[in-house]
């Protein structure tokens, strides 16, 4: 199966994304903040959808949307009490700017199915180039502020005193979920943003109590499942979402199981 | 020498006055039990020492120098609320806090390990840190906590709480440890509690708030009648029993009644 071309470019995305989204999430779950991660996926949709219309890259409409979105959430909601609120505010209502762009977008129906479920098969040079440049500043950029971020998620009162920023850390955090979220979205579609991001992260937590272990493990069970998702689609003929998601469910409970039955 | 020193000080949080020129004087190697009803301002006395909470008129010094945020000197241990990261063991919990306002990757050194190393055998919680967080007693939780509070060797500890929702025998526990461990490392120990009674043995001085004021001094000179109506606002009769200290306001205790139902924020 290596010998096409759209395939050797479908594993090395995958595995980009992958890479970023274990990594990403594994933080991303740590701090609870899941449900930011989703609604980011939401908005990089409206993003997407907005970029098409004006005829411009719809992975650039993602990066540049959810980015927004995420360092709007940063500064809405430092504090923990108020995410929620926020959060909810910034789906809804980029939501109904997607439902807007939608309706100017029937005609390209492939096109909004690819951006809702993802489409690996699809990726082409220009796009993998991209998605290589977004997925080294991603990780770098969470390697810079790693610190100060596990610090401030796991004692945020103690790592004020110390004179950490919990709003800047929290928001340089988001804008790295966004560029996360706008890669991953690429692959599995912002529908399914989860599967990558915290199925993962949530699986490693399950199995590793070590910070490095936990994070490493994060990486490649995400690096795992999108390969062999993209390879059980190759051999099976479904959809490549479909199987990474399973592969991430099934993983997901197998640990949870693992850890009740202990 | 003065490990805490307040002069005519008002703090003003969320526009209400906590506390409104207050004089302190905390001797170093001393341990302060910090005491005061619901909203008294416990917790917004610790922030103003740390730096977070800037004096609204007056001036606070910590061990002889003004107030600054992120001041190595001073340990601190926050309430303690349902956190983050419970999956994670409680070594790593602790190490979090090593040079935590750096930026950069968070894996510990060897210098760092061997601080976190000393720090969980002090508390004697080198074993049990291999656990993770969510599977700890709320007594071995705090024990890791305060481990945190001593990382970089301050000289002030600044307690916040740590015996809330623990049982009488827990409570017991964590007061002796805090109080080998100021004898043993010569600190300044500041430790706020809705009770008084847990700390009766340890304590050298006693912190009331209450009011906008504050009383510090031995047990026998603050915890009388005349002093605590004052920080009430109400009279106040204070019960001795069977080395037992009861506050009474009327037929019922007051730091009893106060913090039964709610046990958050003060």
């Amino acid at each position: 199966m290596l010998d096409y071309d759209f395939m050797r470019a479908a594993f090395a995305a995958g595995g980009i994304v992958a890479l970023v989204s274990g990594a990403v999430g594994y933080f991303l779950v740590l701090r609870g903040q899941s449900f930011a991660g989703h609604a980011l996926s939401h908005v990089g949709f409206t993003g997407a959808t907005g970029a098409v219309l004006i005829g411009a890259p719809p992975l650039w409409g993602l990066v540049v949307v959810t980015l927004a979105g995420g360092v709007g959430m940063g500064l809405l909601g430092a504090r923990l009490a108020e995410r929620d609120v926020a959060i909810g505010m910034v789906l809804s209502a980029a939501l109904g700017l997607g439902l807007l762009f939608l309706h100017f977008f029937t005609a390209y129906a492939t096109q909004a199915t690819a951006l809702l479920f993802g489409n690996v098969l699809g990726v082409d040079a220009p796009t993998l180039w991209t998605l290589l440049a977004l997925g080294i500043a991603s990780l770098a950029a969470l390697a810079a502020i790693a610190r100060p971020l596990l610090f401030a998620s796991l004692q945020p009162e103690l790592a004020e005193a110390k004179g950490v920023s919990l709003r800047l850390v929290g928001v340089l955090f988001l804008a790295v979920v966004a560029l996360a979220v706008a890669e991953c979205a690429q692959i599995v579609g912002v529908l399914l943003v989860f599967t990558l991001m915290v199925g993962p992260a949530a699986t490693a937590q399950r199995l590793t109590t070590r910070l490095a272990p936990g994070v490493a493990l994060a990486m490649i069970l995400a690096l795992g499942q999108a390969w062999a998702g993209i390879a059980l689609a190759y051999w099976t003929d479904w959809p490549t979402s479909f199987w990474i998601t399973a592969l991430s469910g099934g993983l997901y409970l197998a640990a949870s199981l693992r850890g009740r039955a202990r | 020498m003065t490990a805490v020193e307040l002069s005519q000080v008002r703090l003003v949080l969320g526009g209400r006055t906590v506390l409104d020129a207050v004089d302190l004087d905390i001797a170093e190697g001393t341990f302060t039990g910090v005491l005061g009803p619901n909203g008294a301002g416990k917790t917004t006395l610790f922030r103003a020492i740390l730096g977070l909470v800037p004096p609204a008129a007056g001036r606070i010094a910590v061990l002889g120098r003004p107030v600054t945020r992120g001041n190595a000197a001073v340990g601190y241990m926050p309430q303690h609320r349902a956190a983050a990261g419970g999956r994670l063991s409680g070594h790593d919990f602790v190490a979090s806090a090593v040079h935590g306002h750096r930026w950069g990757l968070p894996f510990a050194g060897a210098a760092a390990r061997r601080e976190v190393a000393r720090v969980l055998a002090l508390v004697g919680a080198s074993e049990l840190a291999r656990r993770p967080l969510a599977d700890l007693s709320g007594g071995e939780r705090q024990r890791l906590l305060l481990a945190q509070a001593l990382l970089g060797r301050p000289r002030l500890l600044l307690l916040d709480e740590p015996l809330i929702s623990l049982d009488p025998r827990h409570q017991r526990g964590v007061v002796e440890l805090v109080r080998e461990l100021q004898r043993e490392l010569g600190l300044t120990v500041l430790f706020s509690a809705h009770e008084l009674n847990p700390l009766l043995g340890a304590l050298d001085r006693v912190l009331y708030l209450g009011g906008g004021h504050a009383a510090l001094g031995t047990v026998a000179e603050v915890i009388t009648g005349p002093v605590l109506s004052r920080l009430y606002g109400a009279h106040i009769d204070v019960v001795r029993l069977e080395g037992r200290i009861f506050v009474m306001s009327g037929d019922h205790e007051v730091e009893r009644d106060d913090h039964r139902y709610h046990h958050h924020h003060a």
